[in-house]
């Protein structure tokens, strides 16, 4: 299942990188992208643990910078 | 400029004048200056502080407020007021250029994109409705104004115009469309009222997959990118590891060596941790690649294919389609037997009437004697003489299978087909080695001429083939499923170093492994084609591009990088743009990278202060994404 969110006030290119690096090791997760310039996440997980990856992932992109907020595409 | 970007700005300005403030009343010793630079601090670096707290709090040390945080609180500890607040007023200045220039870059990526169509005039019971492009069915009936954006690919029901198509192919020129023509969305009507009737829903429209293309197209990442965010990721972590060995050890160990000394060198080093100067750059620069090569009608769909380009060695090339018109067409008809049986005329002027006259008189009897057949040589023909046929005209009608056709035309015995059937017949003919098919006509078992139908090559093949030349290629391969003859002539005519024929679509993938076997590791090969039969060949490629992407689906899902357009001389211009995008990245890698080591070893030495440690950091930070700006322009 692939996820689309949009990262609104994503304002730190290496901020995104971590995101990525820190999603991609969630349980369910087979593939992410964090594009720093368009702003959007897109999560490719199994789809029983999507609901579960979606909440990690909103609480590891609260953390890293907690200006940001994920709103679905 | 935002909001939250003005708030910025306004507070740097109050820190500013907090801090000259400050610094001028300095020589007067006393409490008030040092609550003066404080009050400066809090103002500019609040913020810095508020995000480190709470970083702290959730167990996060290597992050960059923290960072810092402490070397501006550190340069105040060992009274370097106005350093410790010039430092936090410098690094703001840089993260509010940061935001400004990837605020600056997004907004002008989008507007490059601005191809979205905002409405489509939807005619219902003779009633013009302004309505959602979104909301529109296929087969429904729009009407498109001048200077109107064509909202769905459609197809023209009434009226004519021109189309400018620039927006998509970044070609100037506009198209002219009238009855039964494909219109594209995305494409911008110019002159003329058109009606048209809607062939596709908005999603599955031109407009919307272009678009969805170069959204996507910066989610597949450069190797330089990850490189740099691999480095990052250590580059922080060892910087504050020699800072604290640096603040720690050579006041234990020397004994000459002070402690404020050397904290204040380990500070400079905390100062250059942060990396977000030399990640930044780098998307920033490939993102503005991708928006300035699609101006040029040139769509490539990741980051990491800029790279492939560049490397590129062996470009193979696909022959019909791709390096020819793809259209069989009469090339050329020769007359040169009826021309020699009237060479006793000696006044040029009506030579040349004379000639054309036999050229007519060879199309007309040809077209005639082949009317029957449905062959595409034959049609071809028909198609070239362009006039009405009258069947009554044509008798005994006689097809030599493999050979050609004989016929009596107006009572004139016509025989037309290959060298084979002239000598069948015993037909004198001229030989001459001719690229295509060529049709021999003997009228009354006399030779009256040939008729040459072939592929035509484009106009801009051979240049492209130059150009690529110049541009570092070393070797250009063409695969085509054509016979030796022709392949080699179209080749040897553009230059083309190898070329392999009478490939079955299936051969094709072969031949290439076997190229992409010669290959060397870190060069690698392209393949360009149209995407209609090549599409395993284009995926098997390093890098894949299809040609004439506008209007083909089939191109634009197969192929790694798309050429709008139907022209190769677009080729070469996709190369150099990679080269320019992957300098550009390499420079701003070099730089950086170079700029902080050096400002680390000199911080080390004790050469420099705070001050230039910030603003080779923030210096670097704003050259390397006005550097990468220069990707835009390409």
């Amino acid at each position: 299942m692939k996820k689309k969110f949009i990262l609104e006030g994503l304002g730190c290119a290496n901020c995104a990188a971590k995101m990525e690096a820190a999603i991609n090791k969630l349980d369910g997760v087979k593939e992410v992208t964090v594009n720093f310039m368009t702003q959007r996440l897109i999560i490719y997980g199994e789809d029983d643990k999507m609901t579960q990856v979606i909440k990690e992932a909103e609480r590891i992109v609260k953390r890293i910078e907690p200006d940001t907020r994920l709103k679905r595409a | 400029m935002n909001d939250n970007m003005k708030k910025r700005l306004i507070r740097i300005i109050v820190a500013i004048v907090l801090l000259l403030a400050a610094v001028l009343i300095d020589f007067r010793p006393g409490k008030i200056n040092v609550i003066i630079y404080l009050l400066s601090y809090l103002m500019v670096g609040g913020d810095v502080i508020l995000r480190a707290i709470k970083n702290i709090i959730r167990g996060k040390v290597f992050d960059e407020n923290f960072l810092m945080a402490i070397a501006t609180i550190g340069a105040m500890f060992i009274s370097e007021y106005a350093e410790g607040v010039a430092v936090m007023l410098l690094y703001q200045i840089g993260e509010l250029f940061q935001s400004f220039a990837v605020d600056r870059s997004r907004r002008s990526i989008t507007d490059l994109m601005d191809i979205r169509p905002d409405y489509a005039n939807v005619k219902r019971e003779s009633k013009i409705i302004k309505m959602d492009p979104d909301e529109v069915n296929v087969g429904d009936f729009i009407v498109i104004k001048p200077g109107e954006r064509i909202p769905l690919d459609a197809i023209v029901i009434e009226g004519a115009s021109m189309v400018d198509t620039s927006a998509l192919t970044g070609e100037s020129v506009p198209r002219e469309i009238g009855q039964n023509q494909e219109i594209l969305s995305g494409c911008i009507n110019v002159n003329g009222l058109i009606t048209a009737q809607v062939t596709k829903e908005y999603q599955e429209s031109t407009v919307s997959k272009i678009l969805e293309l170069t959204e996507n197209a910066s989610n597949k990442k450069s190797q330089s990118e990850q490189f740099i965010t691999r480095f990052a990721r250590y580059y922080t972590p060892i910087v504050v590891i020699f800072a604290v060995l640096l603040a720690v050890l050579p006041p234990l160990l020397i004994d000459s060596a002070s402690f404020s000394d050397w904290t204040y060198r380990a500070l400079s080093f905390l100062v250059v941790s942060c990396p977000c100067a030399l990640v930044i750059s780098i998307p920033l620069t490939f993102f503005s690649g991708i928006g300035g090569a699609s101006r040029k009608g040139i769509l490539v769909k990741g980051s990491n294919y800029f790279e492939t380009l560049a490397n590129t060695e062996i470009m193979v090339f696909d022959k019909t389609g791709t390096l020819t018109k793809g259209v069989f067409e009469v090339q050329e008809v020769n007359p040169r037997g009826l021309i020699n049986r009237a060479k006793k005329e000696n006044d040029k002027e009506v030579f040349n009437e004379l000639v054309n006259e036999f050229k007519e008189q060879l199309l007309e009897v040809t077209a005639y004697a082949e009317s029957y057949s449905s062959h595409p040589i034959s049609q071809s023909i028909q198609k070239a003489y362009g006039k009405e046929i009258d069947r009554g005209k044509v008798t005994n009608v006689e097809e030599i299978a493999g050979h050609g056709v004989e016929a009596f035309v107006d009572g004139k015995k016509v025989t037309a087909g290959n060298a084979k059937l002239m000598m069948l017949r015993g037909i004198d003919y001229i030989d001459e080695e001719l690229i295509g098919t060529v049709v021999h006509v003997a009228i009354d078992d006399k030779y009256a001429g040939y008729i040459l139908i072939a592929d035509e090559v484009k106009e801009d093949s051979a240049q492209a083939i130059g150009s690529l030349k110049e541009s570092g290629i070393k070797q250009t391969v063409m695969l085509t499923g054509d016979n030796e003859a022709v392949g080699k002539k179209v080749a040897d005519r553009l230059g083309l170093d190898k070329v392999y024929t009478e490939l079955l679509p299936g051969d094709k993938v072969e031949k290439l492994e076997e190229i992409l076997s010669l290959t060397s590791d870190k060069a690698s090969l392209a393949y360009v084609g149209d995407g209609i039969n090549d599409a395993p060949v284009l995926a098997r490629a390093d890098v894949g591009i299809a040609m004439g992407g506008l209007g083909s689906d089939a191109a634009i899902e197969a192929a790694d990088v798309v050429i709008m357009t139907d022209e190769p001389s677009k080729i070469p211009v996709a190369i150099r743009i990679s080269k320019k995008i992957i300098g550009i990245a390499n420079q701003n890698i070099t730089f950086a990278i170079g700029v902080k080591i050096l400002i680390l070893i000199l911080s080390a030495l004790g050469i420099t202060n705070l001050w230039v440690a910030i603003f080779g950091d923030v210096g670097v930070t704003i050259i390397a994404i006005l550097n990468s700006f220069r990707a835009l322009k390409i």
